[in-house]
């Protein structure tokens, strides 16, 4: 007992306070920030995902595994270590040249005021794995760990959808898991949310190609954010998350 | 001729030196040699014929033994291997699923990955006994898999695992389009050593080799991937008996251990570090310093942890005897890497198929006393993490004599060898991963097999938890910490 005693307090607090300012180490693999102008044809065929286009330059974050293949082949393109990549828009997670971190960072996520009434104080999520490599997965582990402590906003996982108030999904949707996906969605009580987490649930990432995945749930229903990452930085979900249920201060 | 071709993990082999015989004389000499099923895979051959590949590990002598057995297109069948050798229960029945050759009194020829809804689960019939059944989406954040529990009472008689939710087709699109993304994609938390499993088959096959800096730092991320894994077990399985100091405490040490990989490659999981080639970053001397020193608290702070949570008795009465598998069951159905040390039988490519590095480094094996129960595998992460402690800090020191070498070297745009296998093998945290490369003579890959250790190990989950309370499941299924996208593929 006493040992257990000690060790608590060896450890002391730490979690860290300011979640929407915390400090991302500057070797983490972010937002894209791209430079027009200069020769990329180095680039060509490096993208394992197709997320880079070439002509006019862009990045698709939906598909980006953040690999850093792009940006070791070429200099107009830096993976810097901006980490809030959430969009409520599929589209605005493409980034161009003209993209600026601060300015998507502003105006990627769509914050409805029926949303955060609903959701503003208590967010409740069933985690859906369909095909996804566990990355994703550990990294939604890490969420509740007791760095990120997820729980303090009032955004939980939950055992079952019945006491959920949507659904995570994770993985390029295999074939196998779609009944199993669908039926978990249609056991969420309404209002719900659909967050798709990852490059694979947003896009397929590099299963794209892949001939046993289902993705007809992501055309029937609709999705409210899109958080990439491969896997998704725990910041990055909670961050995003936050956004889109809370206010802007 | 010869029956069997003996050669090195990771060498190029020619498909023409590999002996084919009729698939009775190839079971007869697969029970004759005695060795451990690493591979059993078939390969489309042409005109319906089908080639079936066996390739057996000889862990004393660090050999691999190969051969090779042809069925005809209307053979739709033969005396299955399983009925004389159980390890190969798992191997027949994927080489049915895939190919159609049914193994005649195979003692258990269900589904590995594929018509799920289809099978007739094994029942069971009695006043007392009821199912219980769980998933394919479980309660936690983990991934999909379905099991059924046969119970009286509280006490499970039997559990059948149920998996293939995640399987995406994994063999067919490295087959088709290779790439490191897609290979540490096979299995998230095992990234780097798929990674690496992956680029030293594609080398030998390119016919070049990495320089020694980049086979050290391949080495320490190994490690320090094995070393954030077992931490967060030791916390998982803390968790699951409701000991949540030891959660907080062991979860917090790992993120230490994954945000020192993160300043090393900038990701957390190590992806994107090891190519084809080499790696594509260096690991510079002041990161190298600043891990030390992370290392230094991290190896104090599990220490701690884990000796006071060994010395509470009511974790103790949680562990112990719990979840047993015996060394005889571990050997008979064919165990590997951890779940395998764990109940004694000691299993490691590390050891098994050493490369220069382990001498010259001086790492040697030091054997683990299990007895197969949750305890063990709980002890056997505790010793992992401080041995891999001390591996990455002999790697770190030997990097300083290689400060001048390139981490990545030409020969990525090589031809392949035409007509060609190679092996490859290395050891994850939960065991060895096989990756199996074949090219044909227009040099293209034209088979790549996959074999993860998860797919060996989950028959040894469901023989654990005979007889345990069902309520211990979680733990149990903790201690194993399985995959199931390795197993699906």
């Amino acid at each position: 007992m006493l040992d257990t005693l000690k060790a608590r307090i060896y450890q002391g607090k730490q979690y860290i306070k300011d979640i929407e300012n915390a400090p991302m180490r500057e070797q983490f693999r972010g937002f894209p920030k791209l430079q027009a102008g200069i020769d990329t044809s180095s680039c060509e065929g490096v993208c394992p995902t197709g997320a880079l286009n070439l002509n006019p330059l862009s990045i698709d974050m939906g598909k980006c595994t953040f690999c850093g293949a792009c940006e070791r082949a070429c200099e107009a393109i830096k993976l810097t270590n901006g980490y809030k990549l959430t969009s409520s828009d599929r589209e605005k997670l493409i980034v161009t040249h003209d993209t600026k971190y601060e300015d998507y960072v502003n105006s990627a996520v769509e914050v409805k005021k029926e949303i955060v009434k609903m959701f503003g104080k208590s967010l409740k999520l069933r985690q859906v794995s369909a095909g996804g490599c566990n990355g994703c997965e550990m990294e939604l582990n890490a969420c509740s760990n007791v760095n990120f402590d997820m729980g303090r906003f009032g955004i939980d996982f939950v055992a079952s959808p019945r006491h959920a108030d949507g659904i995570v999904i994770t993985g390029p949707i295999t074939e196998n898991m779609a009944y199993a996906l669908e039926d978990c969605y249609k056991s969420v009580p309404e209002p719900k949310l659909v967050i798709l987490c990852g490059a694979c649930a947003i896009s397929g990432g590099v299963f794209q190609e892949c001939t046993k995945i289902n993705r007809e749930f992501l055309e029937k229903y609709p999705v409210d954010l899109y958080i990439p990452g491969c896997p998704v930085h725990p910041l990055t979900f909670i961050n995003g998350v936050l956004s889109y249920i809370k206010n802007k201060k | 001729m010869a029956k069997w071709i003996k050669v090195k993990n990771n060498t190029k082999i020619n498909l023409s030196d590999i002996p084919g015989m009729r698939i009775d004389e190839l079971r007869e000499q697969i029970i004759e040699l005695g060795k451990r099923p690493i591979g059993f895979f078939g390969k489309d051959w042409g005109f319906g014929y089908v080639r079936l590949f066996v390739v057996l590990a000889d862990d004393a002598n660090c050999d691999l033994y190969i051969s090779s057995a042809i069925f005809a297109p209307n053979d739709k069948s033969y005396e299955s291997i399983t009925q004389y050798v159980p390890s190969f229960h798992i191997f027949e029945r994927e080489f049915y699923e895939q190919f159609g050759i049914e193994p005649l009194h195979h003692p258990w020829l269900k589904p590995v990955r594929q018509n799920q809804d289809k099978y007739p689960f094994f029942e069971m019939e009695g006043e007392e006994v009821h199912q219980v059944a769980v998933g394919p989406i479980h309660a936690g954040v983990i991934e999909p898999g379905h099991f059924r529990f046969m119970c009286n009472g509280e006490t499970v008689y039997h559990l059948e695992i149920m998996l293939g939710y995640q399987h995406r087709g994994v063999e067919d699109m490295m087959m088709k389009n290779p790439s490191n993304q897609l290979a540490e994609s096979i299995n998230g938390d095992s990234a780097i050593a798929y990674s690496i499993a992956y680029s030293q088959a594609i080398e030998t096959l390119k016919g070049f080799e990495i320089s020694n800096k980049a086979q050290l730092i391949r080495k320490a991320a190994l490690e320090m991937e094995r070393m954030a894994i077992q931490i967060g077990d030791m916390g998982a399985i803390a968790g699951d008996i409701a000991y949540l100091m030891g959660a907080a405490v062991f979860g917090a040490t790992r993120t230490l251990v994954i945000n020192t990989m993160l300043e090393f490659s900038g990701s957390r999981f190590g992806r994107g570090l090891v190519t084809v080639g080499g790696v594509n970053y260096d690991f510079k001397e002041e990161t190298i310093q600043k891990a030390l020193e992370t290392f230094d608290k991290v190896g104090k702070d599990v220490d701690r942890m884990a000796k006071t949570m060994l010395k509470n008795s009511t974790v103790m009465s949680r562990l112990e005897k719990t979840g047993t598998v015996s060394m005889e069951k571990a050997r008979d159905i064919g165990l590997v890497g951890m779940a395998a040390k764990a109940s004694g039988v000691e299993l490691d490519t590390r050891f098994d198929f050493p490369d220069k590095w382990m001498s010259e480094l001086g790492i040697t094996r030091k054997p683990f006393k299990g007895s197969g129960d949750v305890n063990s595998r709980f002890k056997l992460r505790y010793k992992e993490v401080k041995e891999s402690l001390s591996m990455i800090k002999k790697i770190f020191n030997k990097l300083k004599d290689y400060k001048d070498e390139p981490i990545i070297v030409d020969g990525v745009n090589n031809n392949y060898a035409s007509d060609a296998m190679v092996v490859s093998l290395s050891e994850g945290w939960r065991g060895e991963i096989v990756h199996i490369v074949m090219t044909d003579i227009n040099r293209k890959i034209s088979r790549y097999k996959i074999k993860d250790p998860s797919f060996n190990n989950w028959y040894g989950l469901a023989l654990a938890v005979r007889n345990n309370g069902v309520s211990d499941f979680p733990l149990c299924n903790k201690s194993f910490n399985l995959s199931y996208s390795g197993n699906d593929l």
